[in-house]
């Protein structure tokens, strides 16, 4: 940051020269606001109107009647709550899990390289073929690898997405993201000092000492980091959903995003979609604004960036 | 850390064993995709077996995977130097050219990022469908640039912020013109940065879903999309979409293998270094 500043005209250099440098942003913004603010402005305008695909002749401003309209149906609580527990669910065990793993791969053993590979392979695969993967292969009723388990246990063979269709959905999604959340918090623990450890071990703490009070407060700007950034992604998750359960049974993992794609792809109704997907974008600002304060806490602390 | 030695032992015991049950799905899609048909959905499932490499002739070669995996080499490379060409110098103005504004820029290009897709989705797809956009490698090419665009400024920002200003400032009073401070001096210097930004806006856009599948119907499909239509499979072509899976994967999969530590970078917008 010091450094940039000082780099500020000082009428040693050429001012017209560093007010064309100052524009080169110029291009990226426009860029940037055409492809996306641009189309969220639009998303508002249309949330104002009737407006079904399949009946185009019908399309009237409304004004607001397309909110109420969203939030008196019962099925958008459902999704909304879906949403969350999803969400929730995922972040919360991989916290838990990718702490673990990083607390495991913070050590000295052989093949360690290869073990942090495998563990973070199933990040790298595009969410399509993860889900199909886990729908045919493992989860399939009749020849998955889950009820070969459970045959081989004398146990009757699971139905997975029928029976716990939230919880395979979670199961999937965790299998995805536990590496994201190894990654981050490896990094974390990596950057911690190593003489703070040995002073807390030289003053007699135990393992649990060490962590709570020495290695948990370093992690917690990682862990809010990777938390948030988590959450921004769950909140949109959409193709482990459609390939998966296709949002069912019933809506029974019907999340925002795939319900938002239903009211507009399915049912054409571009106008309820719309308010709907207001609503998601209410959802990420909230968790946006929280992400940004703690970006600019880090580069005020000097931590990050 | 002293430890008892068997205490170690098995910590590390334990970390194969989570590895190995973490990595076992895609190492059973690998195995079976060498299986025949008959032997990929045979139960109990065969860990022995004689491989074939039929279904990977098969899922390459007479189907349109080849296609959609070209669709998503045009997008995904193309998608990338848009974000390049926009992005770069706005990452470099923003990491020497400080104005009050800056910051508000920054923070304002991370937050496009974190839109939900869904918010602005059906206006797309409505422009697209008016434009001519849908279903082709432009229209896609300017999504995902657009997509990438908010982390190449963040990354080679930081990156920039690296190349020691000194150099910089001499350039400067020798007179070098914009042009030839940024080819000879600040890409040279910020070349690391520059592979490993490419290469995760590469996974990225290789792997996105969402908008694939909304705005493109056959032509421009990219692979995701067209692995999706694996998911009524039903244990009757398992051998052939696990061959296409993993072939539809392999490439970023070797790039995530290759630029690990630029991916935790990339992940949190270089907020982790």
């Amino acid at each position: 940051m010091a450094q940039a500043i000082a780099l500020q005209p000082t009428g040693q250099y050429d001012d017209a020269l560093f007010s064309v440098r100052r524009l080169l942003p110029v291009p990226a913004i426009i860029f940037m606001a055409i492809v996306t603010q641009v189309p969220l402005i639009v998303t508002l305008g249309y949330s104002l109107e009737r407006w079904n695909l399949l009946r185009p002749a019908r399309r009237k401003y409304l004004g607001l009647d397309n909110y109420p309209d969203v939030l008196s149906d019962p099925d958008f609580f459902t999704i909304i709550a879906n949403t969350l527990i999803i969400t929730i669910s995922v972040v919360a065990v991989t916290l838990v899990l990718g702490t673990l793993l990083a607390l495991l791969l913070n050590r000295d053993f052989p093949g360690k390289g290869l073990v942090r590979t495998m563990l973070i392979t199933p990040f790298l695969i595009m969410p399509t073929v993860s889900a199909v993967l886990w729908k045919n292969v493992l989860f399939n009723p009749a020849f998955g690898l889950l009820a070969a388990l459970a045959a081989m246990l004398g146990l009757p063979r699971p139905d997975m997405l029928q029976d716990f269709p939230m919880f395979s959905v979670v199961v999937v999604i965790v299998w995805q993201w536990t590496p994201f959340m190894m990654l981050i918090l490896l990094a974390g623990l990596q950057s911690l000092a190593q003489d703070q450890i040995e002073a807390c071990q030289i003053d007699g703490g135990g393992p649990l000492v060490l962590f709570r009070y020495i290695v948990l407060p370093h992690l917690q700007r990682y862990i809010e980091l990777a938390v948030l950034m988590e959450i921004l992604f769950i909140l949109s998750v959409f193709g482990v959903i459609f390939v998966l359960t296709s949002g069912g049974p019933g809506i029974q993992t019907t999340n925002l995003s795939y319900g938002i794609y239903q009211e507009a792809f399915q049912r054409w109704d571009i106008g309820e979609a719309s308010a709907m997907g207001v609503f998601a974008i209410i959802l990420a600002n909230i968790v946006v604004l929280v992400f940004v304060r703690v970006l600019r806490r880090g580069q005020a602390e000097g931590v990050a960036v | 850390m002293k430890r008892q030695p068997w205490v170690n032992t098995s910590l590390t015991a334990l970390t194969y064993i989570v590895a190995f049950a973490m990595f076992f799905p895609i190492l059973w899609m690998i195995i079976t995709s060498f299986k025949t048909e008959a032997a990929a959905f045979a139960f109990p499932p065969q860990i022995i077996f004689e491989p074939t490499l039929d279904n990977w002739r098969i899922a390459l070669f007479d189907s349109n995977f080849l296609e959609h995996l070209i669709n998503t080499l045009i997008i995904t490379l193309a998608s990338t130097l848009v974000a390049f060409g926009f992005g770069i110098p706005a990452a470099y103005a923003l990491a020497y050219y400080q104005t009050k504004r800056s910051d508000l820029t920054l923070m304002w290009l991370i937050s496009t990022r974190m839109l939900p897709p869904v918010g602005v989705i059906v206006p797309l797809f409505i422009i697209f469908r008016d434009l001519g956009l849908r279903d082709t490698h432009t229209g896609m090419i300017i999504i995902y640039a657009a997509m990438n665009l908010p982390l190449v400024v963040w990354m080679m920002r930081s990156f920039f912020l690296d190349v020691p200003y000194e150099i910089l400032e001499a350039c400067r009073i020798d007179g070098t013109t914009l042009l030839q401070e940024f080819r000879l001096i600040v890409i040279p210097l910020a070349l690391p940065g520059l592979f490993a930004t490419g290469l995760l806006c590469l996974i990225f856009a290789w792997n996105e879903f969402f908008f694939a599948f909304n705005l493109t119907v056959t032509k421009a499909a990219p692979v995701s999309v067209y692995i999706s239509s694996f998911k009524t499979a039903e244990g009757l072509f398992w051998a052939k979409m696990s061959a296409g899976a993993t072939a539809s994967v392999l490439p970023v999969v070797i790039a995530g293998w290759i630029a690990q530590r630029q991916l935790v970078q990339g992940l949190t917008m270089g907020a982790v270094k």
